[in-house]
């Protein structure tokens, strides 16, 4: 199997990376909702997000990757508390998943066989304390939508069905993406997502010449093309440890506390959970440009990409929301 | 080269290196064309697997074997039908893909299965095709509805395609040919990044096809007629290109001299030469109007009629129909548990929790929404007939059981003359009732209908807009009574409607074709008819017609 193509090597793209570093080093800001056209890069840059995690550690034989080993859920029945270090996972969530799949449900196969009533974890389980991703998210089924609110909310997995009962921590990073000329998104979904962004294909020759470049050398010089971007995201990877250390002794100063409220209210963003995205947001970017406390910088740097999917869509204002939230920013914090 | 040539290339290439190109698509009806290329696929080496529109999701996605399971008495599963070896899959009717379906095929070829993809595409119309997604993906596409039969030759593969396969990783792509081609790719506008990698490919198939270690202007001069040309949005050099294309992506910045290469006339040529009369055109408008539903109405989900989808666990009570294999699925697992705890029970044990009930994908139903100028300028014009034409278009939308709204603006602003409903006899009341006079608030008129629009979409209409009117706007959006910004306002809100995608009709009221109302249908993307000076009856059936297309 080949190694996926280093996230370091995507062209451009930035905020996309952006918003995808942060949520690597606070994935309490829960999210990224990617939406472009075709052929920008998307799908790429999640697959090249799983080479760059930092690895985590995890109880060996615990189905929802738990820390400890108290941590871990009943029904699993581990009593081996060994630690490995393994990498974080990313699971991906395919469109055509079943509600079994998804939460889990009973083994069949034991049930089958040994007539035991066993619970085999689904992709919520194996996404704990990592990320989900979902390709094509705008397609995704209303009923495995449901229950992804639910779990993304909660933090955790209710299965209570077939004679089960069953719960389980369910934490995990939603990363999505999807073309909007495909279908809308409810915005109860976007709403879950901390951060979203909206990419573009690139119009600068040199860049897109770039990409083929690197494509190119992927494909027929794998080995070394590997080599030499695995240090690259190796450079990446330490400022996203660092910046998780330093996250703690962050200053956030009241005056920032005051700019964000303002930046919302300005915007008349829905309830208050694109402040707290916002000022999570800022204190990440904070955290990985390593100062030691929020300034405006930070919050203009990050204000569009934990606001704009939640705006109230306005019929009568032609600029897109990027722009809207922008200019508000601009309105707010001076250039 | 004929379109039959590049056809037998393209089957050829794709032959050579499935995994990397992605696939084709053959635009064609059935007839001989497809039959033969059908032919030319069975017998490649490679296998082919059949897809079928209605495949449920077990069969996608692999599921527990029932049968087996139970014979066996240990679990047995059953694989996707896209786990198996490199193969080729095969889509008859690809316009009729759905996008959940074509998804799944999307993730399929970039799984890494080695799976290419021959996509049969029998589109009727021009908008009738299969999802973006999909052919963005897919490097070649051909079109073969007016190959005559006498061009028509079967198709003949290398013998050597073995030999030819082992050959194509070392095929290099020089640089300067590889520039060559991203920038071509931006000045046909072709946005997606995977067009210059497909062309790639496709060069260096053709390269290795034709023996040589490098890829050369002439390779890709082939392939450039074969992975470009159904992707160009716009054509380089033209005085005037004929979208708007050039607004909205300004070609490779030419202030900066170093950048401002201008692809090579020769490849150019190469693109022009495929490209049909036409046939830009019609590109433009799938850029423009993407993947909308189309028919009568858009699809949702029910439990009576329809496309199946996969059974879940339904209310008790629920007047759903019971999915038997899917609940005997989800009983058999728990027999043996149950006979244990049960052990004189004769037969397998059925729970309330074990019944799995049907779910199909319906047609949602159309709203109708009429919006009239009643105001002094069109009263005078022909208000009476453009009645008269829309009681007839009340009574067609009655037999087909569409919804209907009725709205009209004059003076001020505008008034929802009857909010959604079905009742034919409540509209025509209303209808008659309506009076004429006073100034034209055209934006006004647009902005309450694309609200209900919507609106009624959430709930699951698929709306239509009706606009009748002069096109004489004179009372702006915030009521002033401005000419200029009134006009602003109705184009404004036009592009709205446009942008949500929502099918609208406009049929200008005055005696000669309004020139500004043409602009507004454009804006909107609405078909335009002007009523013609003759009877009720003739506009109707203009109407209906603009309906039926939409």
């Amino acid at each position: 199997m080949k190694q996926p193509f280093p996230f370091s090597a995507i062209v451009g793209q930035d905020d996309m990376k952006l918003a995808m570093v942060l949520t690597a080093i606070d994935p309490s800001i829960a999210g990224v909702l990617v939406f472009g056209e075709r052929g920008t890069g998307k799908s790429t840059a999640v697959r090249a997000l799983a080479g760059l995690l930092p690895p985590i550690i995890a109880v060996k034989a615990c189905p929802v990757n738990s820390a400890d080993v108290r941590d871990c859920p009943e029904w699993s029945d581990v009593s081996d508390a060994s630690v490995q270090s393994i990498a974080t996972p990313v699971v991906d969530l395919p469109l055509g998943a079943s509600e079994d799949r998804v939460t889990g449900a009973l083994d069949i196969e034991k049930a089958l066989t040994k007539g035991e009533k066993a619970f085999q974890p689904g992709l919520f389980a194996r996404a704990n304390r990592g990320y989900l991703y979902i390709d094509e998210v705008n397609l995704l089924e209303d009923h495995i939508v449901d229950l992804l609110l639910d779990v993304a909310q909660s933090g955790e997995n209710v299965v209570e069905r077939e004679g089960l009962s069953i719960r389980h921590a369910a934490r995990f990073v939603l990363v999505g993406s999807g073309n909007p000329e495909e279908g809308e998104l409810r915005p109860q979904l976007m709403d879950r997502f901390g951060l979203s962004v909206d990419v573009l294909s690139s119009t600068d020759i040199d860049e897109r010449i770039e990409v083929m470049k690197r494509r190119d050398a992927y494909e027929s010089d794998h080995e070394a093309f590997i080599a030499h971007w695995q240090s690259e995201d190796a450079t990446l990877r330490a400022r996203i440890v660092a910046a998780r250390a330093a996250l703690a002794d962050l200053e956030t100063p009241d005056s920032a506390r005051r700019r964000v409220a303002e930046l919302c209210i300005a915007l008349g963003s829905d309830g208050l959970r694109g402040e707290l995205t916002l000022l999570k947001a800022a204190r990440a970017f904070a955290a990985f440009t390593g100062d030691l406390a929020v300034t405006d910088d930070h919050i203009r740097k990050t204000a569009v990409l934990a606001l704009r999917h939640r705006l109230r869509r306005d019929p009568l204002d032609d600029s897109g929301s990027s722009s809207r939230v922008a200019r508000t920013v601009s309105e707010i914090l001076g250039d | 080269m004929t379109r039959w040539e590049r056809a037998q290339l393209a089957i050829t290439l794709l032959a050579i290196d499935p995994q990397r190109l992605g696939g084709l698509v053959i635009r064609a009806r059935a007839g001989p064309a497809q039959a033969e290329m059908l032919a030319a696929v069975q017998s490649l080496d490679i296998p082919t697997v059949k897809l079928q529109h209605h495949m449920t999701h077990e069969v996608l996605n692999g599921d527990i074997d029932l049968t087996g399971s139970l014979a066996e008495r240990r679990l047995v599963r059953r694989n996707s039908i896209f786990d198996c070896a490199p193969s080729l899959l095969v889509l008859p009717m690809a316009e009729r893909c759905q996008p959940q379906f074509s998804a799944r095929i999307c993730q399929a070829l970039e799984a890494g299965l080695g799976h290419g993809l021959m996509a049969f595409d029998e589109g009727a119309e021009e908008g009738d095709c299969l999802p973006a997604a999909l052919t963005d993906r897919l490097a070649f596409h051909v079109i073969l509805d007016d190959v005559a039969l006498q061009d028509l030759s079967s198709i003949t593969l290398p013998s050597s395609l073995d030999k030819i396969r082992a050959e194509v990783c070392g095929v290099t792509l020089p640089a300067d040919l590889r520039e060559e081609a991203v920038i071509l790719a931006a000045s046909l506008g072709i946005l997606s990044l995977r067009a210059p990698l497909l062309l790639g490919y496709a060069a260096q198939a053709h390269a290795a096809l034709h023996a040589r270690n490098a890829v050369t202007e002439e390779d890709l001069k082939v392939a450039v007629m074969l992975v470009y040309p159904h992707r160009a949005t716009r054509l380089p050099q033209d005085p005037e290109p004929e979208g708007q294309a050039d607004e909205a992506n300004p070609p490779e910045a030419p202030q900066d001299p170093t950048q401002a290469i201008p692809p090579s006339d020769l490849m150019i040529e190469a693109v022009k030469a495929v490209l049909p009369a036409g046939v830009l055109a019609h590109l433009q408008s799938t850029v423009k109007q993407p993947a909308s539903g189309s028919g009568s109405g858009t699809r949702r989900k029910g439990n009576h009629r329809g496309r199946p989808l996969p059974a879940r666990l339904g209310p008790k009570n629920s007047g759903a129909r019971v999915d038997l294999v899917a609940t005997l699925r989800a009983a058999i697992p728990w027999q043996t548990l149950r006979k244990i705890s049960n052990p004189k029970a004769i037969g397998p044990i059925f729970k309330a929790s074990d019944l799995r009930h049907k779910r199909y994908e319906i047609q949602s139903d159309r709203l109708l929404i009429f919006t009239v100028d009643a105001s002094g300028s069109a009263a005078v014009a022909r208000l009476a007939e453009a009645k008269g034409a829309v009681e007839l278009l009340l009574g067609e939308a009655y037999a087909r059981r569409d919804h209907v709204a009725l709205y009209a603006f004059r003076g001020a602003e505008s008034e929802a003359l009857l909010p959604p409903t079905r009742s034919l006899v409540q509209t025509k009341k209303r209808l008659a009732a309506l009076p004429g006079g006073g100034a034209t608030p055209l934006a006004a008129g647009l902005a309450a209908a694309f609200n209900l629009a919507v609106q009624e979409r959430r709930n699951g209409l698929t709306p239509t807009l009706i606009l009748l009117t002069d096109g004489r706007a004179n009372v702006a959006l915030d009521g002033s009574n401005d000419r200029v910004q009134a006009a602003m306002d109705a184009l404004m809100l036009a592009g709205k409607i446009a942008e949500a995608q929502i099918p609208a009709l406009v049929i200008d009221t005055t005696i000669r074709p309004e020139k500004t109302l043409q602009a507004l249908a454009g804006k909107m993307r609405a078909d335009y008819i002007a009523l013609p000076r003759s009877d009720a009856k003739s506009v109707s059936g203009a109407v209906a017609s603009a309906l039926a297309q939409s």
